[in-house]
């Protein structure tokens, strides 16, 4: 699990020691993130953003449970519930914004984690099953925002389960079924909201649960690093106590003051104006969009606009909002160069940069409204987005001459490593 | 299951000898299949309790009076809680209706098989047009019956969540709505109310 100069776990009070006898749960804190864990040495600050993101589940947590003291998921007093939090409720304000915003936070954190992790090359062996388990947990993350939204009751929120249930009804066959099941009846209302409550109650939980083994996952191999190359001897690793707590401490201060000021002088900049308009089944709003984090996969969905083969639009728009999602499933087998960092691989590193600027306009189309010209540009930047991940990662592995890596993780910080090389010698 | 009786020895119940079938192989399957069969008819309840309750699906119908509705107008009506159009077609936009090589549909339809009264299976009038205000695609309500919505380039109604167009006798003519809007069971019960579900 570890290597083999990590620190041992040694308690000298008595207290511990018979606690490390009966419950050693201090003992795996120690070895978890504690000073027992050796972690890279040279570690940027895009390493930050696991535990920033590990913060932002605990305060949705935290927000979430008390909210729910406060809220009623029926549809005639949900949405009066959500303002009496706002207007009565001590610090209701407070609560709410955190939470609403707490979501924004989270998944602009995530974003970056995953970023991290397609430029660093960390989704390849021996982390493969951290990265698949970290694309569960964004699904997941996805159904609990998804659900979230819909508690308020408001316009958005009745329009986008309707829409969003809807993408059931696509399915041959079986889709009509499926989608007055999924709702409880032909169209939003009591049955579909409290049961959205129960599950948006749960799966954090869930969430928490998987990342319990996304890190037990990491923790094996240990942390990759900007250089991607593997740890070879002590002089490459720092003990995670003092030095990431600390670095990780410092992070999440940044982190806050970005957040606290979103949540305190601009709460709604997130958010969608309509949503403060109760839901009415009757009257659909001009112009539907889901929250922000969903607009590149909500372009997607709407690119299809013409019928492929024998497959309807609807349909096709619903596999390939999914698809967009499931290809990163094969992310480690469809990138199979050997080299793990962006850094080292110059062709790589351009596409890299396309992807991104691929995915800025997909989020810009998503979040406009579905007309021309943002139809059709969202048409192209869905292909290219499938491109990139099916044929142009292949690709690139098999035609790219990458840099010359460096020897070590302690040669690339200090320009030598005559230890290790001398060890690899012998 | 050669030897069934109780008698046997205790080595031979133990089945160390290992050939055949044993009688503990037996009730270990057994054991494990009626845990399993009971674990899965457990998951019917827990399955069935999400679908439409009983109250939900209680047959309800509505009955509209159409008397107000003068040729070129609509209106929203609520059906089974989901939204509901009745239109009155003026005679040209019947005639655009007709006008179209059905071939060319992505769902085929004439105006004629459109407004069937469906119970009765007899023709109805042509030129009232109802259909469930919810779009094909992913339900969203299109514009176009209210008063002064727009109506999209084919004159019926048009889907402001991802541009579905519809034409005057509510057949899908473009964006990503696989089908025609939905013409659900009706009859007229007088000249102006006719009774929906
Ligand atoms: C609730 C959500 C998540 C939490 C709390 C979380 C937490 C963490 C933590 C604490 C680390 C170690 C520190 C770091 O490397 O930044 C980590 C590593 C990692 N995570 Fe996540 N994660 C989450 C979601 C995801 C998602 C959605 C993905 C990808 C789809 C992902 C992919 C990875 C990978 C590949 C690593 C290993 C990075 C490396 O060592 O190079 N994680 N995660
Ligand atoms: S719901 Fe009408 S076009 Fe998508």
């Amino acid at each position: 699990m570890s290597f083999p100069w990590a620190n041992h776990y040694n308690p000298t009070n008595p207290l511990m020691k018979w606690m490390d006898e009966k419950l050693p749960l201090p003992r795996l804190v120690y070895n978890a993130i504690g000073a027992g864990y050796p972690v890279p040495r040279n570690l940027n600050y895009f390493w930050n953003f696991g535990v920033l993101a590990g913060f932002c589940l605990v305060l949705q947590i935290v927000t979430g449970v008390v909210l729910a003291m406060h809220y009623a998921p029926n549809s005639t007093v949900a949405f009066a519930s959500t303002e009496h939090i706002m207007r009565d409720v001590n610090w209701g304000w407070m609560l709410r914004y955190a939470h609403a915003n707490g979501a924004s936070a989270f998944f602009a954190v995530i974003y970056v984690h995953i970023f991290r992790g397609f430029f660093y090359g960390s989704y390849k062996a021996p982390r493969e099953m951290v990265w698949l388990l970290g694309v569960v947990i964004f699904l997941l993350m996805m159904a609990t925002g998804f659900m979230g939204y819909v508690l308020p009751w408001g316009q958005m929120s009745f329009w986008g389960a309707k829409v969003i249930t809807g993408l059931f009804g696509a399915i041959p066959v079986v889709g009509e079924g499926l989608q007055h099941w999924l709702l409880g009846g032909f169209a939003p209302d009591d049955a579909a909201l409290n049961r959205f409550f129960s599950l948006h109650f749960l799966l954090p939980f869930v969430i928490a649960g998987v990342v319990i083994l996304h890190i037990w996952a990491l923790h094996i191999p240990g942390s990759s690093n900007p250089t991607g190359v593997e740890v070879k001897s002590e002089s490459d690793t720092v003990p995670f106590h003092p030095y990431y707590t600390a670095k990780d401490g410092w992070g999440l201060g940044v982190f806050l003051i970005i957040y606290c000021t979103v949540v305190f002088f601009m709460p709604n900049q997130f958010g969608h104006p309509d949503n403060y308009i109760p839901a009415n089944p009757l009257s659909t709003p001009a112009h539907i969009v889901p929250e922000w984090y969903f607009w590149p996969f909500y372009a997607i969905l709407r690119a299809f606009t013409f019928d492929i083969f024998f497959i309807p639009a609807k349909l096709m728009g619903v596999m390939a909002m999914f698809g967009a999602i499931l290809v990163w499933f094969f992310l480690p087998w469809l990138d199979n160069s050997p080299v793990r960092s962006g850094k080292y691989r110059p062709m790589f590193k351009w596409f890299f940069g396309a992807l991104i600027v691929d995915m800025a306009v997909l989020f810009y189309c998503g979040g406009a409204p579905a007309e021309e010209p943002y139809v059709m540009i969202s048409q192209i930047a869905t292909a290219y987005y499938f491109l990139h991940f099916l044929v142009l990662l292949p690709l690139i592995a098999a035609m790219e001459r990458p840099k010359p890596l460096p020897f070590s993780i302690t040669e690339a910080v200090l320009g030598a490593d005559d230890a290790a090389k001398l060890a690899a010698k012998s | 299951m050669a030897d069934t009786t109780g008698t046997a020895d205790p080595a031979h119940i133990a089945g160390s000898e290992g050939e055949g079938v044993r009688r503990r192989d037996f009730i270990n399957i057994a054991a494990v299949s009626a845990a399993g069969v009971g674990g899965i008819t457990l998951l019917y309840p827990l399955i069935s309790q999400m679908a439409p309750s009983k109250d939900v699906l209680a047959e309800s119908s509505t009955e509209i009076d159409i008397s107000k509705i003068e040729p070129g107008q609509a209106i929203k009506a609520i059906f089974r809680k989901q939204p509901l159009f009745v239109r009155n077609l003026t005679q040209v936009e019947i005639a655009e209706a007709n006008a179209v090589d059905i071939s060319t549909l992505r769902d085929p339809q004439t105006l004629d098989e459109r407004t069937v009264e469906a119970e009765k299976n007899k023709k109805g009038k042509e030129n009232w047009l109802i259909t469930m205000g919810v779009c094909t695609h992913l339900g969203c309500v299109p514009l176009g019956a209210g008063e002064g919505e727009i109506k999209g380039e084919f004159g019926g109604y048009f889907c402001p969540c991802h541009g579905s167009t519809y034409d005057t006798a509510a057949r899908i003519r473009k964006g990503p709505a696989p089908k025609n809007l939905e013409v659900p069971v009706y009859e007229f019960t007088s000249d102006t109310v006719v009774k929906v579900g």
